[in-house]
């Protein structure tokens, strides 16, 4: 009956963003097509104190999920700031990404992305120190974050 | 290409310019569809001059992109409710300059008509009625004829036997667009619409409104009466009459164009009787008109229109539309909210917040997914950080004044979205504000409301950090530390029976022991309800489940994970254990003992055990209104279970549809194919008979699961309602025959537990209805139980 008007009703909370994978055991189409229709979500910006029960109620708001994977220092084993949180279908997370990415938690505003699927390993922080890569060369002091960055707490 | 995708800087409102430089057809498309859907938008030229402009380059391209330029315009008329005197406008131009055009496009709009309303695409339907009106006041089509098409929809009340729904779209229809083309349909004809009116009224009349009261966000009358939606649009459009149509509101561009388009040939619309009823058509539900400010609200500035001025319909109905094309988006959303036309002249922060909150209390359902409401306020209060979250303190100062008549439904979304908002702005609140529930009864509705918004509170954070927010004289209300009770820890002077057996169970469970050794393990415990004849032990025994379970989760109590990971790898133990009935309900219990003290993790836990079949839903069912459970039976953690309970339940069901309906069309492919594949090879014609064959067995199988699982959830909503019946009975027997007035604050959340039953599976139980009337909702029931029944029968009448 109608067309679709493009120019009108985008969604582009949802669309993939530019971030890929370099770790992925695949090509760059093979990653896209999985983000396309993946249920889940990275979040990053996490405080290292935020608690799976505090990720939990708030990506609840957006449909049941179905696991949370905490993600972790490599050496350390602790909570290093990031997560994935998995739904049971494509269109709770995709409401995830439209209204709770950007939003804060534990008062941060942390930042979701499409992930092509959790694989073991893929919980570890993948900075040299063991934290994550954004831990290694940040200058600035964040205390929810281990304070400053791994290179300037070297130095 | 760097992708700034959600930029913070003022531009929320437009979409980057795709600027063509070759002529390729499909691309002068995407150009005029883009140019069509962006008119109107913020612009260095008038709207008037953009409009002229565009008339001119869509008159130029006629002769080559006709079709295409139809269907765009059908489609803004369609998509696009809150953009219409502009498009009418664009439409009315066009037809002054090609007449056959606008011919084409009032028979392209009646066809798209005819399909939404056979689609059961209502709100729909009703924005073209409205565009074809303006068209009216736009000279392309002649005012008698569509006195006609009005004549036609009222002409539907005198149809018999069809649900009051139905009579009520087309009345509304009638009714909606009489702000935009009242006037120059009386002009016209008067006399016919007086006769319309007076039919009109005398069905308004005789309408039933059984429904008002299950809708209605408050039950109190003052300060807001909450209206009936069609009542209140009757008054409106009466003062608009008695106004002599004087409508200063809605911006109609065609005025500028009078002089053109009154020299515009009109057409007459081709006579149009309403799609007769059908079994399968689903119209709109009756809704109430929120409202929860009136001039006295807005202090300074422009004064906001009476609740029966139709400038407050239009407004209301334009900001809805404005949500409904750009929910997805929350900052165009936002943008495109704040820049309504017009705003000078009227509260536009108070109209935004009473249309949202509005949405978001609507009974049953909100139209949109609860969280988009936070994070839209969250973007509103960022555009306007001087002016919005004022109101926005203020509608909440308001909503906790009036907790005491909220419907409790109502209540369990306000929690939600204010304590997920407090969690955006560092819990911030004046709590001293509300020190007047600190001296009243906890469970009335401002402590209890305090209570819950604290306890969600937490769950976004920690305990301590509400401790922290809130004045020490509100330790009553805070929630309680989220920590586990085992009952099994070592140092009491009195051992419990089965402590032995815990630590024998814990050093086991360390020790990595597998399924059948905790099994062997177990069968030691002794069983203090056993029968002398039940010597395998293998009946129902209480103690085991608790010594097992409460051991089990006291070793995974660090975390949900922690604990799933537990349950999984037990859980041969436990289905062992919950065998019986009894067994479920008990393994529910021991886990709210072990749990009582963080219902986020019980909530999840009975998720887990649902999931992975050890418990089923009737048996949460019958947990949650058990004896043990009455003193938690108002926490709003509960509703949440069952609710969640009921969700999945419905899941279950359609999934096993799904696969039902997915393996029939297979095989009507398969046989399809054979079909035309006939007289191939006997190998492949063989082949084809076994998949067959394997097909309608899957098929019998699938049969038999589906109605296997629609038997499980008809039972659970006869347990939810029989045990709804039992306790209310209960309630209104004692009261009667003590002369105590029924209506306590536990007596109010029950039955509105039992409402929001109804509501929020309608579809569901709508086919059940046979059943609940034969077996529950009979005419001996009390009255004050069967009124509910009633109310939701009266919903899809």
């Amino acid at each position: 009956m109608s067309i679709k008007l493009n120019a009108l009703f985008s969604d582009s909370y949802v669309d993939i963003s530019q971030y890929r994978d370099q770790h992925f055991k695949g090509n760059r189409y093979e990653q896209e097509k999985l983000l396309k229709q993946s249920c889940t979500l990275y979040v990053g910006n996490l405080s290292f104190y935020t608690t799976e029960e505090q990720v939990h109620e708030l990506f609840s708001k957006s449909g049941d999920v179905k696991r949370i994977i905490i993600g972790l220092d490599k050496v350390k084993k602790t909570a290093c700031g990031f997560c994935f949180v998995e739904y049971y279908t494509r269109a709770d997370a995709e409401n995830a990404m439209r209204f709770i990415n950007g939003t804060r938690l534990d008062d941060r505003i942390i930042r979701t992305d499409w992930d092509a699927g959790f694989k073991e390993g893929r919980q570890f922080g993948r900075g040299k120190s063991g934290g994550q890569v954004r831990d290694e060369y940040r200058q600035d002091y964040d205390p929810a974050r281990g304070g400053y960055g791994k290179l300037v707490q070297k130095s | 290409m760097s992708r700034r995708r959600h930029s913070d800087e003022g531009d929320a409102g437009s979409q980057p310019h795709k600027r063509r430089r070759t002529s390729e057809p499909i691309e002068i498309e995407d150009r005029l569809e883009s140019l069509i859907c962006r008119v109107g938008e913020k612009s260095t030229s008038s709207l008037e001059s953009n409009l002229e402009g565009l008339a001119g380059v869509l008159e130029a391209d006629l002769p080559n992109y006709k079709g295409k330029i139809l269907r765009i315009l059908c489609a803004v008329a369609r998509l696009l409710p809150e953009k219409l005197t502009v498009y009418t406008t664009l439409v009315g131009l066009l037809n002054a300059r090609n007449y056959n055009f606008g011919g084409e496009f009032v028979e392209a709009m009646i066809r798209q008509l005819k399909e939404t309303l056979k689609s059961n695409l209502y709100s729909e339907a009703l924005y073209l009625v409205r565009f074809l009106n303006d068209l009216v006041n736009c000279h392309v089509i002649a005012a008698p004829s569509m006195v006609a098409m009005f004549e036609n929809f009222v002409s539907v009340t005198q149809e018999e036997d069809i649900p009051q729904v139905r009579s009520d779209w087309y009345v509304y229809a009638v009714l909606s667009s009489l702000p935009w083309v009242g006037k120059e349909l009386y002009e016209k004809k008067d006399v016919e619409m007086d006769r319309l009116f007076n039919q009109i009224e005398g069905y308004l009349k005789q309408r039933q409104k059984t429904h008002v009261p299950m809708l209605q966000v408050w039950t109190a009358e003052k300060p807001h009466p909450q209206e009936e939606y069609l009542d209140c649009l009757w008054a409106q459009v009466q003062k608009l009459k008695k106004d002599r149509w004087q409508e200063r509101h809605i911006l109609r561009p065609y005025i500028a164009f009078d002089s053109v388009l009154c020299e515009a040939l009109q057409h007459n619309l081709p006579p149009f009787t309403p799609p007769a009823h059908s079994d399968d058509a689903v119209y709109p539900m009756p809704h109430v008109v929120f409202r929860m400010f009136d001039y006295t609200d807005a202090p300074e500035g422009p004064v906001m229109p009476g609740s029966h001025s139709v400038e407050r319909f239009v407004i209301e109905e334009n900001l809805h539309c404005i949500i409904k094309s750009h929910w997805r988006e929350r900052k165009t959303c936002a943008a495109q909210l704040l820049s309504y036309p017009g705003k000078n002249k009227i509260p536009l922060n108070y109209h935004i917040v009473e249309v949202i909150f509005g949405e978001l209390f609507q009974l049953p359902s909100p139209p949109h997914i609860d969280v988009m409401y936070t994070a839209l306020l969250i973007e509103l209060c960022k555009l306007q950080p001087g002016s919005l979250p004022q109101v926005l303190a203020q509608a909440t100062e308001m909503m906790y004044m009036r907790l005491d008549t909220m419907n409790t439904i109502c209540i369990d979304r306000l929690i939600n979205w204010f304590s997920h908002h407090l969690s955006n702005f560092q819990f911030r609140w004046s709590w001293d504000d509300w020190a007047d529930c600190l001296t009243q009864d906890i469970e009335k509705p401002k402590p209890k409301f305090v209570k819950e918004v604290l306890e969600k509170c937490m769950r976004l954070s920690y305990h301590q950090r509400i401790v922290d927010i809130v004045p020490p004289s509100f330790s009553a209300l805070i929630p309680a530390n989220p920590v586990c009770s085992y009952k099994y820890e070592e140092e009491t002077e009195c051992p419990l029976p089965g402590l032995a057996m815990a630590t024998t169970v814990s050093n086991a469970i360390k020790n990595r022991a597998s399924n059948e050794e905790i099994l062997i393990v177990l069968k030691d415990v002794p069983n203090p309800n056993q029968d002398d004849d039940d010597d395998e032990g293998d009946g129902f025994n209480p103690l085991k489940i608790e010594v097992f379970l409460q051991t089990l989760l006291h070793l995974a109590a660090k975390s949900f994970s922690h604990s799933f990971s537990a349950l999984a790898k037990f859980h041969e133990v436990l289905k062992n254990l919950t065998d019986s009935d009894e067994g479920k309900l008990h393994i529910l219990r021991v886990l709210y003992e072990f749990w009582r003290n963080h219902p986020q993790m019980i909530s999840v836990l009975v998720d887990k055990l649902i999931r992975t079949q050890i418990v089923d839903c009737a048996a949460v069912a019958n947990w949650i209104f058990s004896p043990e459970m009455a003193h938690d039976f108002t926490r709003f953690y509960v509703w949440e279970i069952l609710h969640s309970t009921i969700r999945k339940m419905n899941k279950h069901v359609q999934k096993i549809q799904k696969e039902l309906d997915e393996a029939k069309e297979k095989l009507e492919k398969q046989q399809n194919k054979k079909q035309r594949d006939s007289g191939d090879e006997e190998d492949m014609e063989k082949n084809s008979e076994d998949e067959e064959g394997q097909l309608e067995e899957q098929i019998e199988r699938l049969q038999e699961k589906v109605e296997s699982a629609q038997s499980e959830q008809k039972n659970l909503f006869l347990v939810i309602f029989q045990r709804f019946i039992m306790l209310l009975t209960e309630h209104l027997v004692r009261c009667e025959t003590s002369g105590v007035d029924i209506n306590t604050t536990w007596y109010k959340n029950c039955i509105e537990r039992l409402q929001q039953i109804f509501l929020m599976h309608h579809v569901i139980i709508q086919q059940y209805m046979g059943t609940l009337e034969n077996l529950l909702f009979t005419a001996e029931l009390d009255h004050h139980i069967l009124a509910v029944y009633q109310q939701f029968c009266a919903l899809q009448l």
